[in-house]
């Protein structure tokens, strides 16, 4: 008693009833979304427009603003404050080279080599967190001290007088030099850059290790030809998560440098709450805003992996 | 207890459907009834609108390539999917809009999809504790016996092996004995030994709790092993229905002949009708075909595949082409590669009527005149030979290792 | 020759140990300095040991107060943040709906952004409204920018979940509610606690963000913020360090308690 009936294709009795698509669950995702969005779109995108706004207005505290479309606000801010982008660029770029210089072999060190010590380690590169980064980096005035034991070795090693002839420091002091600055940015963004390293290092398979050795790459050849390129995810990643923060961050260079090290970030914080010329500030953060996502988008699209989302 | 009478008449399949006969309706309650339904995603149909009734207590295949719809059928019934249009019925009752977790029917998942949270027991539990029963111990414990996992009760899914894990998702399913337990690509995963094995061990739960089972699979040996009944699906329509014996002997189209084994067709002109017997013309020789067994129209001078599978054919060396009895088949060719396989040994001829004959030869007494480029005639009963349409595709169904393989999945 | 294979085989351990001694240098200097007794207003150089910050450790006006105050905005944050965040990863994940992109590229910007524009913009926002600057605009502030990575966390859980596990559940006579109580919401655990242990730190140790958008509120970080001008007290450390202390343990005993529970299974 079993039957099959192909319906016959020309036949169209009896003809498929439609049914009307059944209603639960077409409005779900909507439902989800809906909070998570409209926070986001209020107090992240609307800001973006009010301050959009904001930069090409004219007025006074006292009087008020007015949107003139004024956009010498613009060409006034870049003028004015292009030695402090270019810090920014700078001092971002370079900490973020240093971290990956410094975060790749720690993070090669968890993958690969670590053994039963991995996670003790990766709790010790997490727990600094807790401690709150202003704390931590206060600590770096005491350890780059002008009388501490850092600064004295420097000193005797006559490694002060060269970085002094460069430029990066100033006569026998590290503090308040770009020098200090840039070893604060590497230090509190390192493990922005250690833990996507480490994430995209630790999928590698070891036995392509074996097998690269097994065809007569040496171990410096392996890295370059196989372990490196397998970690590019984290690579782009990594700097992408250094350099955005580090370029916008004030708070290195006001702690640890001095006024010739102040980066645009100093500048929109005291233009904003200081000085309170908010145009000026407006536009200075907006500059800033399209620099970095046109850096990131160009970065990305090099990097080949626009999957990061 | 179950009867397949499937009408094979080449005027049926003209139209391109194949009505079976209903002998009873009294026993039907517990049957599942497909009636029109199909599946369609934007432009793509996976299901064309089909009919099938799958008689309480059965042990039912659907058998066909990735992609063919058969999952989607299966997940139709059991509430996974909605149709695009038709009914699904559980003996009486229309539950085509009812919700999976109200439909009597339960699922082994391809993968098993067993709750990695959850231990071996509470994964067996589930389906009772969702329904209210608070005291599940001893239920459970004779369903972890019957699939013979008493043992492991309260380990991890992870912790076991596959073959471990698929009882499981059997045992998961059946404890809530279930109107019809569902089973997709089950043994997929298991290795070929293994798979083997719980082939015979589901059959015999099958037939100790006598719950109907509906199976998919892809592997014709699996259905035609297990099932009682197989229907052949492909392209989203089912090409036939039937006891794998009949499936096999009789097949209806191209592509059942070749998915369900091999076989060999020849491409005859038909010559003349001789009572319940159609000659036909191949090359110069002469074919001779029940027309019982001929699912096409057989007008003179039409074309028709004739074909006939590879261990019914004897094959004889062209010397003693005399020897061979009157009223018998035959073809004569080339020798173009033997493999011995130790019980038979398989050759491949080269005919002026079909390019890559295959023949199956038991190894009794080997003729070792039988080598590379021997002149030989392939003879068969008649009675062996079945008829085709010639107008279908002539290498439907043939398994090819293409990219295609794995990405319709 | 022999000593300088041994030194170019472990070279990558040694300059690996020697980061992390970098990346734990400040802590350990932070921890020192928690036992210092400071002459002046600031606690930058050694004078002599003491462990009177650590007896009184609120010893310092408004230093608790603040602390109090981070946490609780830390912890309201983490649970806005986690519910919505969640809530958008499930949807990102498991359903089709227009405009995709757009909410992907929503989701990813505040990721890619400096925070002091984000800060800036929202204070414009604030003042165009007269917002009364304090407790709310924080949280408001805080929810904001954890919501992303909450859902990146969340995201990357529910992507690696088998939907079968839901139709399992579904056909094992759980209902919506019941399947996502059940099977859902403990698989997708480890990544909801791990998106909301992000938000709980990021929100705890924000400092731009909150400083634009404070009025004259003060959270911890501000009060380190502002006693890095006015001189820092000892007990700053204290609360450092014991931070350090609490999360490392934290940790270790988690780790614990999984070893042995896996022990015991296998």
């Amino acid at each position: 008693m079993t039957t099959v009936t192909d319906a016959p294709p020309l036949a169209p009795t009896p003809a498929p009833k439609e049914r009307p698509p059944r209603r639960r669950g077409r409005l779900t995702p909507y439902w989800l979304l809906l909070p998570g969005l409209l926070w986001l779109v209020v107090f992240f995108a609307l800001p973006m427009v009010y301050q959009a706004s904001t930069s090409v207005q004219t007025g006074s505290l006292e009087d008020g603003y007015q949107v003139t479309w004024h956009f010498a606000t613009y060409w006034d801010a870049v003028a004015d404050y292009w030695p402090q982008f270019l810090r920014s660029i700078a001092y971002a770029g370079t900490a973020t080279i240093l971290c990956l210089l410094l975060g790749y072999p720690l993070a090669y060190l968890i993958a690969f080599r670590a053994g039963r010590w991995r996670n003790l380690i990766l709790i010790l590169v997490i727990a600094p967190f807790f401690t709150s980064f202003l704390i931590r980096t206060l600590a770096w005035k005491t350890i780059l001290a002008d009388s501490g034991p850092v600064v004295g070795a420097l000193n005797t090693l006559h490694v002060l007088d060269v970085t002094s002839w460069l430029g990066i420091t100033a006569g026998d002091r590290v503090l308040a030099t770009p020098l200090a600055v840039v070893c604060g940015l590497t230090y509190n963004f390192l493990p922005f850059m250690i833990l996507p390293l480490y994430t995209s290092l630790e999928r590698i398979d070891g036995r392509l290790h074996e097998a690269a050795g097994d065809l007569y790459a040496r171990p410096f050849t392996t890295f370059r030809k196989v372990t490196f390129p397998l970690s590019m995810p984290g690579v782009v990643s990594g700097t992408l998560l250094t350099f955005i923060p580090a370029s916008g961050d004030y708070v290195n260079a006001d702690l640890l440098g001095s006024t010739d090290t102040r980066m645009v970030g100093n500048v929109i914080q005291t233009q904003f709450l200081r000085i309170l010329d908010y145009p000026t500030a407006a536009a200075l953060s907006f500059i800033l805003m399209a620099g970095i996502l046109a850096i990131v988008t160009l970065y990305i699209r090099k990097s080949g992996t626009e999957d990061l989302v | 207890m179950i009867t397949v009478t499937t009408n094979n008449s080449a005027k049926n399949s003209t139209t391109g459907s194949t009505t079976g006969t209903t002998t009873s309706g009294a026993e039907a309650g517990g049957d599942v009834r497909l009636s029109g339904i199909s599946k369609t995603y934007g432009s793509f149909t996976a299901v064309r609108p089909l009919d099938l009734t799958v008689p309480q207590g059965s042990f039912f295949a659907l058998l066909g390539a990735s992609g063919c719809g058969k999952t989607t059928t299966l997940r139709m019934i059991a509430g996974l999917e909605e149709p695009s249009s038709g009914t699904v019925f559980l003996g009486e009752q229309d539950v085509t809009n009812l919700p999976p977790y109200k439909r009597p029917v339960n699922t082994v998942f391809q993968s098993y999809a067993l709750f990695p949270h959850l231990d071996i027991f509470e994964n067996v539990a589930f389906g009772l504790r969702r329904r209210g029963i608070k005291s599940v111990k001893k239920q459970v414990g004779d369903m972890l016996d019957l699939v013979q996992l008493g043992e492991q009760a309260r380990k991890k899914p992870h912790q076991l092996s596959g073959g471990q894990q698929q009882r499981v998702a059997v045992a998961r399913a059946l404890i809530n004995t279930p109107k019809v337990l569902l089973l997709d690509e089950p043994l997929g995963a298991l290795d070929l030994k293994l798979r083997r094995q719980m082939q015979l061990e589901l059959k015999r739960i099958q037939t100790e709790v006598g719950i109907t089972f509906v199976h998919v699979t892809h592997d014709q040996e699996e259905a035609m092993t297990m099932a009682d009944s197989v229907a052949v699906m492909n392209a989203g329509r089912v090409e036939q229905l039937g006891s794998p014996a009949d499936l096999y002997e009789n097949p209806n189209t191209t592509f059942v002949a070749n998915f369900l084994g091999t076989s060999n067709l020849i491409e005859a002109e038909v010559d003349a009708r001789s009572g319940d017997e159609i000659v036909l013309r191949a090359g110069g020789g002469k074919l001779v075909l029940p027309e019982a067994r001929c699912s096409a129209p057989t007008t003179a001078g039409g074309k028709v595949l004739v074909g006939v599978r590879p261990e019914k054919i004897s094959l004889t060396h062209a010397d003693e082409a005399g020897e061979i009895p009157a009223g018998r088949n035959r073809i004569t060719g080339t020798i173009a590669d033997s493999s011995f396989i130790g019980v038979s040994t398989q050759y491949v001829i080269d005919s002026p009527v079909c390019p890559e004959f295959e023949v199956y030869a038991q190894n009794i007494d080997r003729d070792p005149r039988l080598v590379r480029g021997a002149e030989v005639v392939l003879h068969w009963n008649p009675a062996h030979t079945f008829g085709l349409d010639a107008a279908q595709d002539i290498d439907a169904g043939i398994e090819t290792v293409g990219p295609d393989e794995e990405a319709a999945a | 020759m022999g000593l300088l294979r041994w030194f170019r085989s472990r070279l990558v351990v040694i300059a690996g140990l020697l980061t992390l001694g970098y990346l734990l240098l400040p802590n350990i200097v932070v921890t020192v300095f928690s036992f210092n007794n400071p002459k002046g207003r600031f606690n930058y150089e050694w004078q002599q040991f003491s462990t009177d910050a650590w007896t009184d450790p609120c010893g310092v006006a408004d230093l608790c107060g603040s602390l109090s105050l981070s946490l609780q905005i830390a912890g309201w944050a983490t649970l806005g943040a986690t519910v919505l965040g969640t809530m958008i990863a499930f949807a990102l994940v498991r359903y089709r709906f227009r405009a995709r992109g757009a909410v992907n590229s929503l989701i990813f910007l505040p990721m890619a952004m400096p925070e002091v524009v984000m800060a800036a913009s929202l204070l414009t926002l604030f003042l165009n409204l007269g917002a009364q600057l304090g407790f709310w605009t924080i949280l408001i502030a805080h929810i904001m920018f954890c919501l992303s990575f909450v859902v990146t966390a969340v995201k990357a859980r529910v992507m690696s979940m088998d939907p079968r596990l839901e139709q399992a559940a579904q056909d094992l006579y759980a209902g919506p509610l019941q399947t996502f109580l059940r099977v859902t919401l403990p698989i997708a655990a480890p990544g909801i606690a791990a998106g909301a242990l992000l938000a709980f730190a990021l929100s705890f140790d924000d400092f731009i963000i909150t400083n634009f958008n404070a009025g004259s509120t003060v959270t911890f970080p501000m009060f380190v913020w502002g006693s890095a001008q006015r001189g820092t007290p000892v007990q700053i450390n204290v609360i450092g360090t014991a931070m350090f202390l609490i999360a490392v343990l934290f940790v270790l005993a988690g780790m614990v308690i999984g070893n042995r529970r896996n022990r015991q299974k296998a």
